[in-house]
């Protein structure tokens, strides 16, 4: 589990993050919502340890990360998965090269075994005959993937994405979505997504944590953001008609 | 202010990029990759430019000699002081800031801008230790072959020029590169070339580095390490002959 209690960040005595406090489940597809400027990206790079809060604890399984010494942040960090909004794949290393990455860099492992690890993963997210390809001829949609394969590679405990559907069409973003979610299930991870995207809020978020100007103003499933009267989440969720008539027809067959 | 700022935070990084390195195997594949990069992929043009301005070098000191009491054979020994000493280790390393500091800012800087730094730091990498150690080193190995090279093509270079304008005769050129050689000179450029080679990859790694925004802020900063980094080669060499001829 990971757990957040009372984080403060600021950037020049401006406070993004004013006291946020909530808990990610191992095996559930967490997600962090909010209006730009809410903080959620640096909130998630307070996670990833990129940011140094000024007050509060974020805790690993129990390992709060703070206090945890040069060493055994390096070893926390190989049990972190990341996916980048824009995939931060490596331009000038071939798809096989980028995910063989980390594991040349952290498993001492023959490279035979390394190689049938990489084509294992690019197996899991249906990508063929790419491993020699520059990411550069890939997709937005397939580059996507290569990074999720990069991020589950080393076998992650915490699996953290940010934005990972912006830039695709809907139906890639889906397709995205759902091997999040399996990944998710498969490998008993926590993941922690950053999203805009309403579509993935509604179809994976089992645990939503609704940032607004850097303090956490509402937090449940997608089940519960049909149903909630808070009404900075109403404004920000469902600003769209679309929305808006999908949780009126909601509301009305749930009552 | 700012500057002071700028150069503590510049010494910082260096603290930074000199630490052991996570895994030997994947540096040696590193190092020579960016001797690759920044070093045999400078040989086509400061071969280029060495034989040219040896040349320019010779022609400009034989037609500046109209003396009849001055002896032909100091066109070869000026020509040759002038390269070795100053030309090659000089000239050269703000050539290579040009070339090298510009190709290291932008690489650096496009990977911060599209996350690729912040991928390394997640995956608990030391991204200064990774990135830049090995473009040190691989500078200060071969920038120093690379000046070599270069002083050897500037003087056969003068000797071509000379020799086909008949400006001089081919045995006083000799005789003058010859003449009251100084094997401290040689030891005198390549210790400004090493220190050169030093301040061509850290400066321009400084501002790819930590370069903010998106692709214009890298060329922008692509631009001012070029600048700096040739301000600085100006002032060291200052400070340096000083120190060692001085």
């Amino acid at each position: 589990m990971i757990e957040i209690e009372n984080l403060y960040k600021e950037f020049d005595g401006v406070p993004v993050l004013k006291g946020i406090s909530t808990t990610f489940e191992k095996g559930k597809t967490n997600m962090i919502i909010g209006q730009s400027g809410s903080g959620k990206t640096v909130l998630l790079k307070c996670l990833l340890g990129l940011h140094t809060p000024e007050k509060g604890i974020i805790s690993f399984d129990g390992r709060i990360h703070t206090e945890l010494g040069i060493k055994e942040r390096r070893q926390l960090r190989q049990e972190i998965g990341m996916v980048f909004q824009g995939g931060a794949l490596f331009d000038s290393l071939t798809i096989e090269e980028n995910i063989l990455f980390p594991l040349k860099m952290f498993a001492n492992k023959p490279k035979s075994e390394m190689l049938d690890r990489v084509n294992i993963v690019l197996n899991r997210v249906n990508l063929e005959n790419v491993n020699k390809k520059y990411p550069a001829e890939l997709s937005g949609g397939m580059q996507k993937r290569v990074a999720i394969a990069r991020a589950i590679v080393m076998n992650p405990k915490y699996l953290f994405c940010d934005e990972p559907n912006s830039g695709l069409d809907p139906r890639t973003a889906t397709v995205i979505d759902n091997l999040i979610q399996e990944i998710t299930k498969e490998y008993q991870i926590i993941t922690i997504i950053n999203s805009h995207d309403m579509n993935s809020v509604m179809e994976i978020g089992e645990k939503i944590v609704f940032l607004q100007n850097g303090v956490n103003a509402w937090e449940g499933s997608n089940e519960e953001i049909f149903k909630t009267e808070n009404e900075a989440v109403v404004d920000f969720v469902y600003s769209s008609n679309l929305f808006k008539k999908v949780r009126e027809t909601y509301l009305s067959k749930t009552k | 202010m700012n500057y002071l700022k700028h150069i503590g935070k510049y010494f910082l990084m260096l603290r930074q990029v000199f630490r052991k390195p996570q895994k030997w195997s994947v540096f040696r594949e590193l190092f020579f990759r960016e001797v690759e990069d920044l070093g045999l992929k400078s040989l086509g043009i400061i071969m280029f430019i060495s034989f040219f301005v040896g040349g320019v070098v010779a022609i400009q000191t034989a037609m500046n000699i109209d003396s009849p009491f001055i002896p032909k054979y100091l066109i070869g020994f000026a020509t040759k002081r002038g390269i070795i000493l100053e030309f090659a280790p000089t000239f050269m390393s703000i050539i290579l800031a040009g070339k090298v500091g510009s190709y290291i800012t932008s690489s650096m800087g496009t990977m911060r801008v599209t996350e690729q730094i912040d991928a390394l730091e997640v995956m608990g990498i030391n991204s200064l230790n990774y990135l830049v150690l090995p473009k040190i080193l691989a500078a200060l190995f071969f920038y120093p072959l690379l000046i070599l090279l270069s002083m050897f093509l500037g003087i056969i270079g003068g000797y071509f020029a000379g020799v086909i304008t008949d400006l001089f005769f081919s045995e006083d050129y000799i005789y003058g590169i010859q003449l009251d050689f100084d094997p401290y000179f040689i030891k005198y450029a390549l210790t400004k070339t090493v220190v050169f080679a030093f301040v061509i990859t850290t400066i321009p790694a400084y501002h790819g580095f930590y370069v903010k925004g998106g692709s214009l802020e890298v060329g922008r900063a692509s631009t001012k390490a070029v600048v700096w980094t040739s301000i600085v080669i100006i002032l060291l060499n200052y400070f340096l002959t000083q120190m060692i001829l001085g």
